[in-house]
């Protein structure tokens, strides 16, 4: 016998090329999933972020707070998506993490310029995610000179010359030395967990499958809604420790403050371990075998990964990017675990976050229930 | 009154796509009775089981399985019948003991732990308690397995060729079990390949491409079939299968070890055919066996 056969591969090869073949549906996965996700991904990423959402507070009736509000608007890096005259309500946004931005406009903005008595300009930056809102931030500072160029005429066109008429001020709230690991290790509890908690249920159903179990697990009178709850409750054990061991370990090997309660982020922990623990049980009851289910995996994950502002700016994204994120649990988990540790949010704010991973949880449930079959038909 | 009926479905009918699976079959079995299910692979003996006891609708038929109706009672009739699957499908990365155990949880059974022992005592399983059922070997798989489907008690056991793959003697301890079972008043159907454990049952039911052929006891199914078969004894009966095969009236030669036998159905042309050799080898008319009858039904279908 010879040490290598050319005729022996053949064998080999030709047998696998026959299989390949056969299996359709994962050849078409196999082919069809990247080709999706270098549109999905390409088109919804974007490492210069503009329109970022951005509140002004302003408490001035001159023409100088006006122009300052157009200014910034035309930078294309703000988009004010409201104008208040309380600071503490556009604080409460920057909070809640639905503006990126408070841009504070003192009171009698304009008649201090006019005095030529330099009033501040300040703008307040969620600092969660320090790369995020640079080049926002770069906009901000070239205002100066650029704002009331068009204002300062006649009497006051000395003030065009010469030092900016107002200065600019920039408050980095919530991680103010912008530590990047502030940001990341958060964000990698909501992503590991989702890699691992997937992964733990979606062989649940196939493996049955594939080993001839199925069969008599049918013929018994379990339901599906007992099968699948007995399937997920011992997974969720497996997700607290390894929680436990990564907030550990953002804690005192990172250094990552940690300023709210553990009770909410407990609750949102557990919300979200058991809407992952129910999509991975999904796709154990849609996949044919082992396979097609750990590409169903794979397919969750990247989204999860690229379209839930863990790696990118969420709110860099197109509006149809930003729609497809607000689906994933790992959205509303990063916000609920950054709102939690970083910025010491409490129900009121994490509680929005909450309620669509509730009914995440809930759709994928139905859906698992309505999957199984209690038939071999 | 009439006897009651463990299993009483008529006009049967399943279909995968354009394959007409199971056309048309009606089964009656009597409490108590053990049935053999007979027919070559594929012929659709898994999926009439597997309507019987809930698993498949029905696409056409009626018909109820120890009084509950197969199309509308499917979970009802899960949970008072045993069905044992043909390829083994408990867990075996679990302890016979815990698969055991499973069952019984499943089956929410009173004295759980009593149940299980006794079951383990029952069929000899105790020394090997502890052992991962993918471990056993063959005998002691099918062993674990009925235990297993009969741990909740079920009034009827329909078993899907319970012995294929399993050695002589434990295939005859098995059997002993099911007619100890059945002077309990368990009903049992089983689908067999084997002639010998077909002539165990009480009746047999032989299914051919979806439909019921031929039923009664061994000896009414032998007789229905009004089948002749000559036995040919001596040196190289082989030389002449092949001329036999081909004369008129013979339907078909087969090989028992050593011996050939023709059959057919019309006594002169067979003994016509056989004639020439007389001289030669040793002829005699047989009574057919179960295996004769069916191998002419098969071979009249092809």
């Amino acid at each position: 016998m010879r040490a290598f056969s050319l005729r022996r591969l053949t064998a080999v090869l030709v047998k696998e090329f026959i299989q390949m073949r056969r299996d359709r549906l994962t050849a078409a996965m196999v082919l069809g999933i990247p080709v999706l996700q270098l549109l999905l991904f390409g088109f919804a990423i974007n490492l210069n972020p503009k329109n970022l959402p951005t509140a002004i507070s302003i408490d001035d009736p001159g023409r100088f707070g006006r122009s300052v509000v157009a200014a910034l608007h035309n930078t294309s890096y703000f988009e004010i998506i409201e104008q208040t005259n309380s600071p503490v309500r556009a604080r409460r946004l920057l909070d809640e993490g639905r503006v990126s931005f408070v841009v504070e406009i003192p009171v009698d903005f304009t008649r201090s310029i006019v005095r030529g008595s330099k009033p501040s300009l300040v703008i307040e930056a969620d600092a969660t995610d320090p790369a995020s809102g640079s080049y926002a931030l770069a906009a901000f500072n070239s205002l100066a000179t650029t704002a009331l160029r068009d204002d300062l005429v006649g009497p006051l066109a000395a003030r065009a010359q010469g030092p900016p008429p107002f200065q600019l001020i920039t408050h980095l709230l919530y991680n103010p030395e912008s530590v990047t690991q502030y940001n990341i290790v958060p964000g990698l509890l909501a992503i590991i967990l989702t890699m691992t908690m997937v992964l733990l249920t979606c062989l649940a159903l196939t493996r049955e499958r594939e080993r001839g179990t199925y069969e008599n697990l049918l013929a018994m009178p379990a339901t599906p809604l007992e099968i699948m709850l007995g399937k997920i409750a011992p997974n969720i054990v497996i997700g607290a420790i390894q929680s436990s061991i990564i907030l550990l370990v953002a804690r005192y090997v990172f250094g990552v403050p940690m300023l709210g309660s553990f009770v909410i982020l407990g609750v949102g922990l557990i919300v979200y371990i058991v809407a992952l623990l129910a999509v991975g049980y999904t796709f154990s009851t849609i996949a044919e075998n082992q396979l097609q289910a750990m590409q169903m995996t794979v397919f969750f994950l990247l989204p999860s990964i690229l379209l839930s502002g863990f790696a990118f700016p969420f709110k860099g994204m197109p509006t149809w990017a930003q729609w497809l994120g607000e689906v994933l649990p790992a959205t509303h988990f990063l916000r609920v675990v950054r709102g939690v540790l970083l910025k010491g949010n409490g129900w009121t704010e994490t509680w929005p976050e909450i309620w669509p991973l509730l009914l995440f949880l809930t759709v994928v449930s139905t859906v698992a229930v309505a999957r199984f079959r209690r038939t071999l038909d | 009154m009439a006897e009651a009926l463990a299993i009483d479905v008529h006009g049967l009918t399943k279909r995968f796509g354009s394959k007409l699976a199971v056309d048309h079959v009606d089964i009656a079995v009597p409490q108590g009775e053990v049935w053999g299910f007979l027919g070559p692979n594929g012929s659709g003996k898994t999926t009439t089981i597997r309507m019987l006891c809930g698993l498949l609708r029905p696409d056409d038929g009626n018909g109820t399985c120890i009084g509950y109706d197969v199309r509308t009672e499917a979970e009802a009739i899960k949970r008072n019948v045993g069905y044992m699957t043909q390829r083994f499908s408990f867990w075996e990365d679990l302890s016979v003991k815990e698969n055991l155990d499973f069952v019984a949880r499943v089956y929410e059974l009173d004295n759980r732990e009593q149940r299980v022992a006794k079951m383990l005592d029952r069929l000899g399983l105790e020394k090997r308690q502890d052992q991962l059922a993918g471990e056993l070997s063959g005998g002691w798989k099918q062993r674990m397995a009925l235990g297993a489907c009969m741990l909740h008690e079920p009034k009827l056991l329909l078993l899907d060729e319970p012995t294929a793959g399993v050695d002589p003697e434990a295939r005859r301890q098995f059997w002993e079990q099911i007619h100890t079972l059945s002077e309990r008043g368990l009903t049992v159907l089983v689908s067999t390949h084997y002639m010998d454990e077909a002539e165990r049952c009480d009746r047999i039911v032989y299914i051919l491409n979806g439909k019921v052929v031929t039923r009664g006891t061994v000896a009414e199914v032998i007789k229905q079939s009004g089948l002749i078969t000559f036995v040919v004894r001596g040196d190289n009966v082989r030389h002449i299968a092949d001329k036999l095969r081909h004369e008129r009236g013979v339907e078909y030669v087969a090989f028992f070890g050593a011996v050939l036998h023709v059959s057919g159905h019309d006594r002169h042309a067979l003994e016509q055919a056989l004639t020439p050799y007389r001289q030669q080898f040793q002829i005699e008319e047989e009574q057919p066996s179960l295996e004769d009858v069916f191998i002419q039904l098969q071979e009249a279908a092809a």
